[in-house]
């Protein structure tokens, strides 16, 4: 039997991350990087501890966390390895680990801390 | 016969540069910057990803992120996130019309210009609506 590609996978990670980054990206990092930081619009404890130990406890918000730091690195990994080829660095399993092990590795990171953090 | 391995070639076939090869061509820069945004997407994972490291260590560790968050550096950086964020958040709806399979309403193919309207007010909405829930969220 032939072997199934793994290709459809990857794909659909891409296609839900971008949809999702293209949708909130802009107001993560306004919100994160920016507002907060500065205190624009924000109070400057927005992002403090109990505040975000609550969120991240909530089965809600810890699912969003979860999704968006997921989503984004695979869809930039499948993104960024399939642009290689027109810097002119050649598709190789180096490429594919560097890219997809980075998006392994922050999925399993993020899920790791959030099961650490707990339930509430 | 002799070995091909002693023979010091003097061939020198041509072989196309490949530095800045989009740089000259308008639909190809674009391409480029369209794709190069996956690196900011990238980077702010990582800038997630670390945070909620940090989070799960503790209070300490998490409030040395939020620290970090506000050196000039990570404010430039992420200066440069919002707009790439925009980039790809216009440019991914821009192309849908050529990456979403074809869409038939009452006989008539979804036009391009439909589609890119839909995907950017959608976008629109999202963006507003998140800022909205943070800012009541702190009431």
């Amino acid at each position: 039997m032939k072997k199934r590609s793994n290709a459809p996978f990857f794909w659909l990670l891409f296609g839900a991350g971008g949809v999702l980054s293209a949708l909130l990206g802009s107001a993560l990092v306004l919100i994160t990087g920016l507002a907060t930081p500065l205190g624009l619009g924000l109070h400057s404890d927005f992002m403090s501890y109990p505040r975000m130990l609550a969120f991240s406890q909530n089965f809600i918000g810890k699912g969003f966390v979860f999704v968006v730091i997921a989503l984004f690195a695979w869809h930039a990994a499948h993104r960024i390895f399939h642009s290689l080829h027109d810097v002119g660095i050649p598709h190789g399993t180096p490429s594919k680990i560097m890219c997809y092990g980075s998006a392994l590795v922050m999925t399993l990171v993020a899920a790791f801390s959030l099961l650490r953090i707990g339930f509430y | 016969m002799k070995s091909q391995i002693d023979v010091k070639t003097v061939r020198r076939p041509y072989v196309r540069p490949m530095a800045g090869w989009w740089k000259g061509n308008a639909f190809f820069v674009r391409y480029m910057v369209r794709e190069a945004t996956a690196v900011a997407v990238w980077i702010y994972a990582l800038v997630l990803t670390v945070g909620v490291l940090r989070l799960g260590q503790g209070e300490a560790a998490w409030n040395g992120w939020l620290d970090a968050m506000k050196s000039p550096l990570s404010l430039s950086l992420h200066l440069v996130l919002l707009v790439s964020m925009v980039v790809h958040t216009y440019s991914w709806f821009e192309i849908m019309p050529k990456t979403m399979a074809p869409m038939v309403i009452n006989g008539e193919r979804l036009s391009a210009e439909r589609i890119q309207r839909t995907g950017w007010s959608v976008a629109a909405v999202a963006f507003v609506v998140t800022l909205l829930l943070a800012v009541w969220s702190q009431a």
